[in-house]
Parts: C-alpha cells; structure tokens; sequence
C-alpha cells in the first residue's frame, strides 16, 4: 500500500456567524488519508459531516487551517481553478444521485469529460468503460427517471468512474436505497478499493462504516477518533444474515 | 463545449414548447412588425421613385420671369447645352388647347419643345416618331399625342399619319407616346391629355405664345444634376444679373427630398418595431431567469463536476440566443408569408427587403445577448454547495 497523504487537514475550521454566537462547524480538524485508502466518516446529522466533505470535495474552503488535497493548498485556489480541480481529481457520489434529470445516463458520465475537454473517442471509449463496469451499458440512454435509484446511483458512480479521480468521495450514497441494492453499491466501492483508488466515504451509519478500512469518527465539529487501533477488528468475517452489509473477508485489503 | 451547450439549450427548449413559444412570440412579432414595416416602406419608395423617375429625376427645369429685354432664344438654348456638365436643352412651353376630331373633344396641355426633350424626359414612343429637326426648321404642323388621347379622342390608338385638330388648326399625327400612366403608383398626370408639337409651331397655337423661350429643361452629363445646375445658373447670372429674374429647379431634389422623407418614415417605423422587439427581449429575459431559478440544482451539479463558471455562462447564453433567433427566423418567416398576401392583394410587389432581414437578425442577436447575459451571469454566479442544497 503507498504511503503517500492523499488528504491532509491541517487545523481545519469553518466558522459560521449565528449572530452573537460563533459556530464551529468544524472545530481545528487533523486528519491524514492516504492515497489507496477507504476511509469512512462517521458522525450523526450536524456533527459537520457534511461540511467536511464539502471541504474534501473543494465545494467550499475552510475558514482556517489547511487543506491539502494530493500536495495542492486548496484555499488558494480561484472558484474556477477549483472547477477544474474537482473535475479532474474528485469523483462525487451523492445520496440523491444528482443526474441531470435532462439527460441520458451515457450523457450524465460523460459531462465531466466534456468539462475535461477530452476528445470525442476518448469520451465514448470512457463513457463505455464505466457504464460496463456498473453493468448499465444496455440502459445506456435511459433518462434518470427511467431508471431505479439503485441504477441511478450507479450511474452517478460510473460518472465519476470515467473522469478518473484521485478520490472517490461519496456522500451517504446507500441513504436513499433498501438494505439489498445498499449492497451492490458496496461491492462496487469494494471493487473500486480493490484496483487501488482512494475512497472516502462519509455516512450516519455504522453498519455502512463499518465496510471502510479505517473509520474517522466526528461529532461537534471535532474528530473524535482518527483511526481506530485496529481498523478491521469490527468487520463482520463472513456472511451474517441481521448485517445487509457483511459479506466480505475483512482481510482482503491486507492481504495486498 | 459549444455542441453540447447547444444540444442542451435545445433540450431547454423543447422541454418546454409552450413557454417557448410564448417566449419566442415576442421577438416573432418584433420581428414582423420590422420586417413587414419596413418592407412596405420600402416598396411604396421604390414605386414612388419609379414615379419620379418617369419624369426625368436627372433633368433641371429652368423659369425666365423676367428677361430684362434679353430673352432666350433656341440659339440660346445650344449655347447652356454647350456647357461642359450641361447635356442636351428643350424649351418646354405648354398651353391648354382644344384637341378634336370627329366630333369628339378634349383640353389638352400642348407642350412646345424639340427633339432633344425624348433624351432629357425618357419620352418612348408606342407607334410612329417623334419629331426631328426638319419639322422644327419647316414649322411643321405635327403632333405626337399620348395614348389616351389617341383613344379617347382619335378613337383608336394607332392613329399614326391621321390628322387631328388643335384650337381648329390641323395637326398630322406622327407619333403617338407609350401609355406609361397606369405604371405611376399616384396617376401622375391622371385625367390629363398631352400632346408634343415642334416648338416654333406652337405659336401659332395662341396669341400668347412668342418665339421667346421662357421655360426649358437641360439634362446633365453623367446624371450630375448639381453640377448642370451650377453652370446654368452662372450662365443666367451673367446673362441677368438678378436672381429673381430667373429660377433653375432640380428635378433630383424631388427624389433627395422624397427618399428623405421615406428614410424617416423607415426610421419611425422601425424604431416602434424595434421597441417591440426590445420588449420581446424582456420576455426572454423573463423566461431565462425562470430557467435559472428552475435549473438551480442542476447548475450545482454542474458546478460540483468541474463546470467552470464561463461554461455554465455560456450555456445559458446559448440558450437566450437560440430562443431569440429562433424567434427571429420565424418572424421573418411570416413576414415573407404576410408580403406574398399583400402583394397578392394589392398588386404591388413588397419584397421582403434584404436589408431589414438583416438588420432584424442583427437586433435580435443583439437581444439574445443583452437580455441574456443578466441571467446567465446570475447562473454562472450560483455557490455550489448552495445550488446542491435547493430541491
């Protein structure tokens, strides 16, 4: 496994001004990921989940500390150079899909190509990959209300497949989904995990945590844990029956 | 980039055909009232002018009132027309007569001139000749009648080597002139008779005729009138010394002086047809900062996948543009269909007036742009994370 931090919060906060009262949404947050790493973030509605993977996702900037995503100091950077940075190095994965409901899924993967400026072949040869990968080659020109929430949010993942980032970041993506199709979207980040990318994955939910290497707990706006001693010590071994999520050897990632 | 921003304004479009439409109907009729507006204009001038052109627009008349005991005479005449910018000169006296023949009656205005008036007044001629030199050097009694009063008192209208009467003298008819009235949009000259006899003839017409030349035309060398007339006028100064005794009128400042005024008019016209388009331009603008509002969490998406805000600018630019030519087109469509109607009804041609059609795209161009630009930079303004958050 590389060594090399992929993310690296450095003393992160963002502040919000309630009035009178100073609101820490995130309260001096440190934490290191690694490139190759699925990492889970764990924490209740309000805990600053969401504003973590805002920052993570350079949607938005902190208001102090730093944040470096693969070496780049992403407070520094213009709203359009952050347009380009999360086109090229971060592949979103929302809990309501987010497709443009106008367009095809083959159209949906291939926009962020389209903002990457890659030629026409390569895009269709991109757009094809990805859609095969999530097994919706043949709905290829269903719109996204044509299609379940399950295969929307495959789409939602080959789009972000096809722009080949550096991170994955996903955002409660089995949130709006039964327990069964929660599963196949699991596999796929298994899968994605197993051919080397990086997965950060920030959800309410233990059971769904619990499939990441490592968790990184928050509540408050403060990281809570950063790692657990050991990481795998919680995953289920085999298939369990009460847990829609087990299934997997915990010791598939080690063994590379 | 551009493709697909096209691709997706379409998309805009046609997912919503009605708004649309509605949107679009704006700038159609903007553009109609332009186009059909200035069209008409347009037409009415040409055969306006085609009017003052049948009168000769390139030909100055000249009035003696006063010849302070020096009057012109048709040696005279040779001399202006041996002015360089100066063409040919006619005298041109006119007078009411009687024409009959064969019992029937009519006034007619004689007019007393030479040969040269056929090149200075574009005179065609339907059956016979007009009168040469020999006929002014032997006084002959010739006429060259127009073709209404061929037919309305010769009784037919080729009438060439028949004789007709003027204030009881026998007159041999020669030529007879092209009808050319029905062409004049106004019947210029409707209800009137003519009829050309040699000048030195006409005299013998009235006791007030003399052989003195009080009123004659010129024509100018390459159809410069301004310059004919400078000449002409020095000539008379010189000749008279008094600006009264004599005036030199432009027969192309009729059609400087009409083409002004139609110019205005197009002006006015096209201006309250611009302010309708300008109107229609406020209904796009209308509709795209619905289509923002609407579209909000599309454009976070966008935004989040790496749109940069140019892009997301420009698509929604793309999108006003193509609602506003696309309304373009349309209106000039149903302008076209509208002159066919009015042409087919008024038997005058309108055609649909290229410059306008140009002018109307450029407009509406214009306020694609302008009328889009608010809600596109509006767009292309939106925070991510707030454009994610709205439903």
């Amino acid at each position: 496994m590389t060594q090399e931090a992929m993310i690296v919060f450095d003393n992160v906060s963002k502040i919000y001004q309630m009035g009178e009262e100073t609101l820490y949404a995130l309260d001096h947050v440190s934490l290191q990921i690694r490139t190759g790493e699925f990492v889970s973030v764990i924490g209740p509605s309000g805990s600053g989940k969401s504003t973590l993977m805002n920052i993570m996702g350079c949607l938005d900037t902190a208001d102090e500390g730093q944040y470096l995503l693969g070496g780049l100091p992403i407070e520094q950077y213009s709203e359009d150079e952050l347009a380009k940075i999360r086109n090229r190095k971060i592949g979103f994965i929302f809990q309501s899909f987010n497709l443009i409901g106008d367009l095809s899924a083959e159209e949906n993967v291939e926009l962020p190509l389209i903002y990457q400026r890659l030629p026409v072949r390569e895009r269709r040869e991109r757009v094809q990959a990805a859609l095969e990968k999530v097994d919706l080659y043949n709905r290829r020109s269903h719109r996204p209300n044509q299609l379940s929430g399950g295969q929307q949010q495959r789409v939602a993942i080959a789009r972000a497949m096809a722009s080949h980032p550096d991170i994955f970041l996903a955002d409660e993506p089995t949130g709006n989904l039964d327990s069964h199709t929660s599963m196949q979207i699991m596999e796929l980040f298994h899968e994605l995990h197993e051919a080397g990318h990086t997965i950060v994955l920030i959800t309410h939910d233990e059971n769904v945590a619990r499939q990441a290497q490592r968790r990184i707990r928050i509540r408050d706006g403060k990281v809570e844990e950063a790692a657990t001693s050991d990481p795998y010590g919680d995953r289920p071994a085999g298939g369990n029956a009460s847990d829609p999520y087990g299934g997997r050897p915990a010791d598939e990632e080690v063994a590379r | 980039m551009i493709a697909q921003s096209l691709k997706m304004a379409w998309k805009s479009i046609t997912l919503h055909k009605m708004r649309s439409f509605l949107t679009m109907l704006g700038i159609i009729i903007g553009v109609f009232a332009l186009v059909v507006l200035v069209s008409l204009v347009h037409g009415a001038t040409g055969s306006i002018t085609d009017s003052v052109n049948s009168l000769g627009t390139n030909k100055l008349t000249v009035n003696i009132f006063d010849d302070k005991g020096k009057p012109l005479r048709t040696a005279d005449l040779d001399e202006i027309a041996a002015l360089d910018s100066v063409g040919e000169t006619a005298p041109y006296m006119t007078m009411q007569v009687q024409a009959s023949s064969a019992g029937r009656s009519k006034t007619v205005d004689v007019i007393g001139t030479t040969p040269s008036l056929t090149a200075i007044d574009n005179i065609k001629l339907q059956y016979g000749r007009f009168f040469k030199d020999p006929d002014i050097e032997n006084h002959s009694n010739v006429a060259v009648i127009d073709y209404r009063l061929a037919r309305d008192v010769m009784g037919r209208q080729d009438c060439v080597g028949e004789s007709i009467k003027l204030n009881g003298k026998e007159f041999l008819i020669i030529g007879v002139l092209q009808d050319t009235q029905s062409d004049s949009a106004f019947g210029f000259a409707a209800g009137v008779y003519s009829a050309y006899v040699p000048f030195p003839t006409v005299v013998r017409l009235s006791d007030q005729a003399g052989t003195t030349v009080s009123t004659f035309e010129a024509s100018a060398v390459n159809d410069d009138t301004d310059a004919a007339e400078e000449e002409v006028r020095e000539y008379l100064q010189k000749r008279y010394g008094d600006k009264d005794a004599y005036d030199v009128f432009n027969m192309s400042q009729i059609s400087d002086t009409m083409n002004q005024v139609t110019g205005t008019l197009s002006l006015l016209l096209g201006g309250i047809a611009a302010i309708s388009l300008l109107v229609g331009g406020i209904g796009i603008m209308n509709i795209m900062l619905v289509s923002v509002t609407e579209r909000t969490r599309e454009i976070g998406i966008r935004k989040a996948i790496g749109a940069s805000r140019k892009m997301i600018m420009l698509q929604f630019l793309i999108e006003s543009l193509m609602l506003s030519l696309f309304g373009c087109l349309l209106g000039i469509l149903v302008s076209w269909l509208a002159l066919l109607v009015i042409d087919a009804i008024g038997h005058v041609s309108y055609g649909l007036s290229g410059g306008v059609v140009l002018v109307s795209i450029i407009f509406s161009t214009g306020v694609g742009l302008i009328f889009g630009l608010y809600p596109a930079n509006k767009a292309a303004k939106k925070k991510p994370i707030d454009a994610l958050r709205t439903e």
